[in-house]
């Protein structure tokens, strides 16, 4: 009767084996390394040159390292401590210049044969591993203003090719209006501008002698605008987080217009702020090849012109005359050009196109610089020759690119600029000494709640009591190594959790426990007891627990940041509970008592029967029959 | 060792009278509270900024203000907390938008004051922000209210739902009159207790209410009285010994587990005190009051059967 099948027995061992074996990284640690990856994928990959060069200079200035590891795309170094981390990271950024992302990071100091089957630490939050948290909102109305405003002068030189007499364009609000002096030449500009313009509504009204026509634009490309604009600020700021030189940011877009950004280990949010609230612009320049780059090198640079090194290394004069400024670009996609080579086609809105135009056609055979400006630093690029006259607004910007760098160019050129402004509505900061506090805090509360819980449940229930402990212990251990394999974050009230489930976990210990004993009192037999006592517990058990997880779930889906790392860990605590509460526990106790065939004692502390008077005699009588023969209560 | 030796069932449902006097009484006295004093929200749901920041030596809160008022920050809350050399500062929110521009500003004049200074932690909630997390804490109430009345009714019967709901409601209002009557601060960190609370709590109640059910069907021919407090006495010991470790793991926090914690875990030990009062003396005299009958949970054709059997 007290006996597990043994392919029971192999899924209990089974399973603590992969509790124990992915919960192991957590007692490691982690040490202080430096991440050292290329800011671009294109300009250079990680090479035996590059890991020689960050060795070489770490050992002329006497920093000692603790290995170095090839991940990737990226070189970690690892170090002893802090300190040294830090004055490594200065160094080697003087060293590595700006194509390279220098970022202080933490690695799992667990053997190498742990990591290569994916057992990682529990990723700890912001809350204890200190960094900042901001959430940003779009100013989607900002958006829409800044299209309409494109729109409108879209319109306009649209009105215009085609020969429309209006007399104006107003924007107001949402919408556009535009007032035209007739009838017909109303009708022709509908017509026209509903083929040019598919995404906009147009409606006609006549007001005090004009002759209205208002465009709105239609709700699905409103829709499809947000997204865009969303995704081109992730893109946007992605690109700027990698200034900051974090080493694994998260960027995610949270709800329909906001962006979650959390930077581990930053401390400097003034910077960190500046950098994500500033804005880009791209432009185009003509380059001067006719004057002397050597004479410029030296020096002497021509009058109305600046000196650049172009991305890839060429030196090249640039003209100070901005022809063209990035808000023209509605559009940047990597491609292939006729001769199949990787190019990027940009799309210009019709006023742009209109600039590009005349500025191809008068330079053909020159060189034109695209420059991106941010927080006042230009950076060309790239510089591709002018082959033709471009007109139509669609432009290819070909030649010495890789399908990467193609890549890349597309979306600095996209992600240059916000495409809506952003407000930040929330900044979490946790400076780093407080978040290895909370670590301690956290299990400090976590371990001595257990001891007291242990030591009571022993002292209460014997063996059954320390079998209970044993329970729990691997309770914990499948919800650390849970936690560990899901990769989820853990923060402070994460921790509160763990410490929660330890002292409602043995609730269930509890309520079989004093079952085994009720069914002792009863009169029933040891093994009987024991067998009564985990099947009536069971339901009360998974009862009792569902609700808890009813909680647990409305707390995941309404909370957010530290209350859903709460919800995580309860919900999951929740279930290794319930399966080491029931099943570890029962093959212990088979394990203890299941082979002796004739069992007149278990140790499970006192069981106290009442003294019988007349009348509780006679209940416990009745109480017996029915005990001993469970079946007929189903 | 047994804590609990009752020589026969208590007479729980006896003393209705006085402890429905008592429950609505706290309840009152809570509702009361919450509405004259009103929850002390924290800047999670009001929005607002609070600092954090330590100072090598005592810090001299008076000196604090002072730099405040110089940088033209009028309404700044400035105290210690922990520790003398640890001091929250408390900015409320402003119309503008630069808001999150303001603790870079006072970080700045801290540091002029005082470079010993060091930012611990830096909140910052826009006003938007807050609605929302007090519109979805209110959310996940319901929902927890609901989904607990549609469980327990499905498992038991529809009066076990509204009983055991209102003993745990009971429970969470009595927290709140407690969060108002101290002016502690209601953080997302204890509304997350008090939803716990809420999930916990009703094992208490499923546990009797199991015993009830159990019972129905075993004393055949006990009143409804008596089927309740036999259940409620045979599953004392259990109640409180799980409670206790609860309990016990909680105080570790209450210690232990610093400031974030510490709220936290004082809500869920009001909540584990209440909830065992609650589920005891609430849910089953409520349990009463509805009417609730033998028939309500064993189905006469079970009955039937068993005067077959045997």
């Amino acid at each position: 009767m007290n006996r597990y099948p043994l392919w029971k027995n192999l899924i209990i061992a089974i399973s603590l084996f992969l509790g124990l074996l992915y919960t192991l990284p957590n007692f490691f640690g982690e040490s202080p390394a430096i991440q050292i990856s290329p800011l671009r994928a294109t300009t250079t990959s990680v090479n035996p040159e590059l890991i020689k060069k960050v060795e070489d200079s770490l050992r002329k200035s006497n920093i000692a390292t603790n290995g170095t590891i090839v991940e990737g795309s990226s070189i970690k170094v690892r170090f002893a401590e802090t300190d040294i981390q830090i004055k490594a990271k200065d160094l080697l950024q003087a060293e590595l210049g700006n194509d390279y992302i220098v970022a202080l990071n933490l690695i799992p100091n667990s053997p190498d044969w742990l990591s290569s089957i994916g057992a990682l630490p529990m990723y700890l939050g912001l809350d204890l591993r200190g960094g900042v948290h901001f959430m940003l909102q779009v100013d989607m109305v900002g958006a829409l203003t800044k299209a309409l405003d494109r729109y409108s002068a879209d319109i306009r030189s649209s009105l215009r090719e085609q020969k429309v007499s209006f007399s104006g364009i107003e924007r107001e609000r949402g919408q556009l209006t535009i007032k035209f002096r007739d009838e017909p030449s109303r009708t022709k500009g509908e017509s026209e501008l509903k083929r040019i313009y598919p995404d906009l509504e147009l409606r006609t009204i006549n007001m005090d002698r004009n002759f209205l026509l208002i465009a709105t634009i239609k709700p699905d490309a409103h829709v499809r605008m947000q997204t865009a604009a969303l995704q081109q600020n992730i893109t946007t700021l992605r690109n700027r987080v990698n200034e900051l030189g974090v080493a694994e940011p998260i960027i995610q877009q949270a709800g329909v217009d906001r962006v979650i950004v959390q930077l581990p280990g930053v401390q400097d949010t003034a910077k960190a702020k500046d950098i994500l609230g500033r804005t880009a612009t791209l432009e185009v320049r003509l380059v001067d090849d006719e004057s002397d780059i050597d004479a410029a090198l030296r020096g002497q640079i021509p009058v109305g012109t600046e000196l650049f090194t172009e991305r890839g290394g060429n030196p090249l004069l640039v003209k100070k005359q901005v022809l063209l400024t990035g808000d023209r670009i509605t559009d940047a996609q990597p491609g292939f050009d006729n001769d199949s080579q990787p190019a990027v086609h940009v799309s210009l809105d019709s006023n742009g196109a209109r600039i590009f135009k005349d500025l191809t056609r008068n330079n053909v055979g020159k060189r034109m610089a695209i420059l991106l400006v941010e927080k006042n630093i230009s950076e060309v690029i790239t510089a591709p020759v002018i082959r033709e006259e471009i007109g139509g607004g669609r432009v290819q910007i070909s030649g010495r690119m890789s399908t990467i760098e193609a890549r890349d160019v597309s979306l600095l050129l996209r992600a240059g600029a916000l495409a809506a402004p952003m407000e930040i509505i929330e900044e979490r900061t946790v400076g780093p000494s407080l978040g290895a506090e909370n670590i301690a805090r956290g299990f400090n509360s976590t371990l001595f709640g257990f001891l007291a819980v242990a030591i009571f449940i022993v002292i209460y229930y014997r063996a059954f009591g320390t079998i209970s402990v044993i329970a729990l212990c691997s309770n914990l251990l499948l919800l650390i190594g849970l936690l560990s394999i899901l990769q989820a974050t853990l923060t402070l009230p994460g921790m509160a959790a763990i410490a929660l489930t330890v002292g409602m976990a043995i609730d269930a210990n509890v309520l079989i426990n004093e079952r085994i004993r009720d069914e002792l009192r009863g009169g029933a037999s040891p093994h009987m007891a024991i067998n009564a006592g985990y099947e009536r517990a069971f339901g009360t058990i998974l009862d009792s627990n569902i609700t808890t997880l009813i909680a647990g779930l409305a707390l995941f889906s309404f909370g957010s940041g530290p209350i859903k790392g709460f919800a995580v860990v309860l919900c999951l605590g929740i279930l290794t509970s319930i399966f080491s509460a029931v099943l570890v526990s029962r093959s212990l106790v088979n394990f203890l008592y299941g082979n002796q065939r004739k069992l007149d004692n278990i140790s499970i502390g006192t069981v106290w029967r009442p003294v019988t008077t007349k009348r509780s005699g006679k209940n416990v009588k009745a109480k017996q029959n029915e005990l001993t023969n469970p079946s007929k209560d189903n | 060792m047994e804590f609990f030796r009752f020589e026969r069932d208590i007479p729980f449902m006896s003393w209705g009278r006085f402890t429905t006097t008592f429950s609505l009484l706290t309840f009152i006295l809570s509702i009361f509270f919450l509405f004259y004093k009103g929850l002390n929200l924290g800047v999670d749901f009001t929005g607002g900024t609070v600092l954090e920041v330590n100072y090598a030596q005592p810090a001299d809160l008076n000196k604090i203000r002072t730099t405040f008022t110089s940088i033209g920050i009028s309404d700044a809350s400035v105290q210690n907390f922990g520790s003398s050399r640890d001091v929250m500062i408390r900015l409320p929110i402003k119309g503008d938008s630069s808001a999150a521009k303001l603790s870079e500003i006072v970080i700045d004049a801290l540091k002029k004051a005082d470079d010993t200074v060091e930012m611990r932690r830096v909140e910052f909630v826009g006003p938007q922000v807050g609605e929302e997390l007090l519109e979805n804490g209110a959310l996940a109430l319901l929902f927890v209210s609901l989904g607990i009345v549609a469980y327990l009714a499905m498992r038991f019967e529809w009066k076990f739902g509204v009983a055991g709901i209102i003993a745990n409601l009971h429970d969470v209002i009595i927290i709140l009159g407690f969060f108002a009557f101290f002016q502690w601060e209601f953080s997302l960190t204890v509304l997350a207790a008090v939803l716990a609370i809420l999930g916990y709590s009703v094992n208490e109640s499923v546990v009797i209410f199991d015993r009830i059910r159990e019972n129905f069907r075993k004393m055949r021919r006990a009143d409804v009285n008596k089927v309740i407090d036999n259940a409620i006495t045979r599953t004392m010991s259990r109640t409180i010994i799980t409670h206790g470790s609860t309990q016990i793991v909680v105080l570790a926090m209450l210690f232990f587990g610093g400031e974030t914690l510490f709220y936290f875990a004082l809500a869920l030990t009001i909540g584990i005190l209440f909830g065992i009062y609650s589920s005891v003396l609430v849910a089953s005299p409520i349990l009463l009051l509805l009417g609730v009958k033998r028939e309500d949970l064993v189905k006469p054709e079970v009955k039937t059967q068993e005067e077959a059997a045997p």
